[in-house]
């Protein structure tokens, strides 16, 4: 039960990644390999924030501001030039954003590791017999938080509802007088903020170093294949299940203990993959010839 | 002035040109219909209206230049393009699709008497508002593309092919509401049409298009009586 | 029998020209020049065997790196044999067939056919996916491999890793070591590159082009998709495998860390950058791996503050590449020499 609730903690994390994800594919049509490095990236500026001496919070705020420039800047000046290029030249490109941002990191703040402050107390709860510490919960409370405010965002607003409409039909939505552009570089703009979060909330239990977000990356693509490449909930419930399933496998079967915790996960993957290549949410996308 | 004015548009696909040299009007509260074959570049015209396709020549809309403006600043004074193929937003709902339309020109609470006036066209549209538009039949999806477009109070109201794929008994109502807007609410139509009987019957003029240049124009009644016409689009 | 097109002579003369190069040029290096060069090589054809499933068949993957990885595992443990192995203290399972011992250049082949199978038998379930799927489960292969290695230490030694006795000159031939691993390696890339071009030359090059160009068009004039996927996937494992041999070879050290994802991150990159779908583009990505050292010398990307400089290049100049040349430094060169040799090229 325990390993359950350690689970969802750090399937939220994931949950919040392969959103950013979805958000970014369903918009896009890119599967970003960039985003676990750009969340990183973030993470590492909200450190330096703090070691000039902002506390917690305001940092956590002002983080999200840049991630979110940042991830319009991204999608303005490099993902457009490329957007009718071939899937190849789009996805190398994320790919090469990957490789500088993670040298950029290591050359501007070392390689070495650095403790990232958690905001939540060390304490532990017993509820209904189990032991759950406030870590857990907190990680959970802000990464499931900020899945509601966002889901508000686009069955609330107009202009989540326009961010949909453009995802599903770009054409249409300009017709409509929507700056299509815009949207799209708001849908990376969001999806950096969810990345930003995602790091920072995963910063505290691994310290923080440039190659930080890989494992959690390729958990977050897990999720969101698994969910469906194309459906935010899918991505949500892919990454909590994720979670804590991964965290069962490692407790329980002792063959594969530790190490092989991601592979085992990956390979879960591959054979729902097989059976549903639409993943457990998703539907099939029809390519138009 | 006309409200809409086309001076020897030209219009290309890549290295395929589609339009050469097309010269149209269109005056306040007149219905227009763009007939002709398939491939004579009757979408591109309204493509070349909405600046979905790169183009030159002139093209003023009430007066102003659209040449240099993109569709959503094109959408934005008043042009509604029901688009070929409708473009619904087929993963929201009918009520959400409504909303889509009223994106630009249309404030938050004008959208309620917006949608009034639309559901006294549609009435099912009412009741079924929460539907997933992908879920409605090619007919409603027709007409909830044209609502959509309606919901903005438009100036100009552009329509491609609505008859495609439809029962004949629906394209009939569908231009039954087309003449009703234009009788009540003075709105001007451009409208592309295949089915030349049923554009002419609706359109006060018409021009007929041949490999991207305009090859006949006139009154309505004056195409009907045009031998080649009649024998090429009408069928007798 | 028609005549070969002037253009082909062309190649052929320009193909001599290289190989000539490449055999004098042991005169010319030291030592340490020397092994680059041996390493360009190597990922000669690591490149050559991507470039067949990315480039010509359009299957993106971001798992070559696992294949490289079994291939010298397979090398490294045949080299050693049952007795190295229990000389560093490992325990193999006794229903292994590991033998005594091997020469390394024998375990060349085998290291090809056994990488070989790995990608046959993973291009199977890789059949169900495509585009974003298939590279995504690739980088699951290449994620998980360091992992896997890792949990079999009985034969993988582990995070250790195994280390081979030092490579020698054998048959007894009167070359120093470098010189011999140099044509060593450059030997195995020249056949390997005459067997890929007279093959994408032919009927299956055809119909693996065909199948990336349109699965639909292709299926239906008769191509499999089924056959010649699984097999585009095999044979670029195959030739993976042989420059991990390789690789073990001239490290004469295996471990798991060796082959980490940013790997077969970095092996998709150059193949990009030196051009897809060109035999040309694969040897200058081999040249951009080894003297771009962000992996060759560093494995892991993160290592010291100043040589993160490289790594920032690479990145930059990849994503510009996009932009301004997207089919690669091959591509570059063809559009020069078009300028030289008007007419020749379309």
């Amino acid at each position: 039960m325990q390993q359950v609730v350690s689970g969802l903690a750090s399937g939220a994390i994931y949950a919040s990644l392969a959103l950013a994800l979805v958000l970014i594919f369903r918009s896009t049509h890119v599967v970003n390999f960039a985003q676990g490095e750009m969340a990183m990236f973030t993470t590492y500026i909200a450190w330096e924030l703090m070691h000039r001496g902002m506390s917690y919070w305001p940092a956590f705020a002002l983080t999200l501001v840049i991630a979110f420039a940042g991830g319009v800047a991204v999608e303005r000046v490099l993902i457009r030039p490329v957007e009718q290029a071939s899937p190849i030249a789009i996805v190398i490109v994320t790919i090469g954003l990957l490789i500088a941002i993670n040298g950029l990191a290591g050359w501007i703040w070392g390689a070495d590791v650095k403790a990232f402050p958690s905001p939540f107390p060390n304490k532990a709860y017993d509820v209904a017999g189990v032991a759950v510490s406030s870590e857990d919960i907190g990680v959970f409370a802000v990464c499931v938080g900020t899945v509601v405010l966002l889901w508000a965002f686009f069955n609330f607003t107009t202009l989540g509802l326009a961010m949909r409409a453009v995802a599903i039909n770009p054409v249409a939505s300009r017709l409509m007088g929507v700056r299509v552009g815009w949207m799209l570089a708001l849908g990376w703009g969001l999806a950096a903020v969810l990345g930003a979060i995602a790091g920072m909330m995963t910063a505290p239990s691994v310290f923080l170093d440039p190659t930080m977000m890989l494992t959690v990356l390729i958990y977050a693509f897990a999720a969101a294949v698994l969910g469906g490449i194309n459906s935010p909930v899918g991505a949500v419930v892919g990454g909590l299940l994720l979670g804590v399933i991964v965290n069962l496998l490692g407790r329980y079967v002792d063959i594969l203990g530790s190490e092989l915790r991601l592979p085992s996960a990956l390979f879960v993957l591959l054979v729902v993959l097989l059976i549903r290549p639409q993943g457990l949410f998703g539907h099939v996308v029809v390519r138009r010839v | 002035m006309p409200l809409l004015e086309l001076e020897g548009v030209e219009a290309r696909y890549g290295a395929i040109r589609a339009l050469h040299g097309v010269s149209l009007t269109l005056e306040e509260g007149e219905v227009v219909a763009i007939l002709g074959a398939n491939g004579a570049g009757k979408t591109t015209t309204l493509r070349a209206v909405s600046g979905l396709v790169r183009r030159r020549g002139e093209i003023r809309f009430a007066g102003r230049s659209l040449l240099r403006d993109a569709p959503e600043a094109i959408a934005r004074r008043g042009i509604a393009h029901v688009p070929e193929g409708r473009g619904i937003f087929d993963e929201l709902t009918v009520w959400e699709n409504l909303r889509m339309g009223a994106y630009v020109r249309i404030s938050r609470r004008e959208l309620k008497s917006e949608a009034e006036r639309v559901f006294g066209y549609f009435a099912w549209m009412r009741e079924r508002s929460g539907q997933q538009a992908g879920t409605l039949s090619g007919g409603e999806q027709q007409m909830l593309s044209l609502a959509r477009a309606l919901v903005s109070r438009p100036r100009l109201l552009m329509l491609d092919e609505p008859s495609l794929g439809l029962a004949p008994t629906v394209t009939q109502e569908l231009f039954r509401v087309v003449k009703q807007l234009n009788a009540e609410e003075k709105l001007s139509v451009l409208v592309v049409e295949q089915n030349a009987e049923i554009a002419l019957e609706a359109a006060n003029r018409a021009y007929v298009l041949e490999v991207g240049r305009v090859a006949v124009e006139g009154s309505s009644d004056e195409l009907r009586r045009h031998e080649g016409v009649r024998k090429s689009y009408l069928g007798y | 029998m028609r005549t070969p097109a002037p253009f082909t002579v062309v190649k052929l003369l320009l193909v001599g020209a290289v190989a000539a190069l490449v055999a004098i040029l042991p005169r010319f290096l030291g030592e340490f020049r020397l092994s680059q060069f041996t390493y360009v090589a190597i990922y000669f054809i690591a490149l050559l065997g991507l470039n067949i499933l990315s480039g010509y068949n359009g299957q993106i993957s971001l798992g070559h790196g696992a294949f490289v990885a079994v291939g010298a595992y397979t090398t490294a443990i045949l080299s050693l044999g049952r007795p190295g192995l229990e000389a560093l203290t490992l325990a193999p399972p006794d229903w292994l067939p590991l033998g005594d011992g091997m020469r390394s250049v024998l375990t060349i082949p085998i290291a090809g056919l056994v990488a070989g199978l790995a990608g046959y038998l993973f291009g199977f379930p890789a059949l169900r996916l495509a585009g974003v799927s298939l590279a995504l489960a690739t980088f699951a292969v290449a994620v998980s491999l360091p992992s896997v290695a890792k949990r079999f230490e009985d034969v993988t030694g582990g995070g250790g890793g195994l280390i081979l006795s030092l490579p020698i000159t054998p048959f007894g031939l009167d070359v120093s070591t470098p010189h011999w691993l140099y044509y060593e390696a450059w030997v195995t890339a020249a056949v390997l590159f005459a067997a890929a071009w007279l093959l994408l030359r032919g009927r299956a090059g055809r119909a693996l082009r065909a199948l990336r160009d349109g699965e639909v068009a292709a299926a239906s004039s008769g191509v499999s998709p089924a056959a010649y996927k699984t097999f585009a996937f095999g044979l670029s494992s195959a030739y993976a495998g042989v420059a991990g041999a390789l690789l073990a070879i001239n490290v004469s050290y295996v471990n798991p860390d060796a082959f980490p994802v940013t790997l077969s991150i970095l092996f998709l990159a150059s193949v990009v950058l030196g051009g897809l779908s060109s035999l040309t583009g694969a040897l200058l990505g081999a040249f951009v791996m080894e003297f771009l050292p962000i992996y060759a010398q560093n494995p892991p990307l993160v290592s010291e503050l100043s040589k993160q400089a490289p790594a920032v290049t690479f990145g930059i100049i990849l994503v510009v590449m996009m932009f301004f040349a997207p089919s690669g430094l091959a591509g570059l060169l063809r559009r020069f020499g078009g300028l030289l040799l008007p007419g020749s090229n379309r």
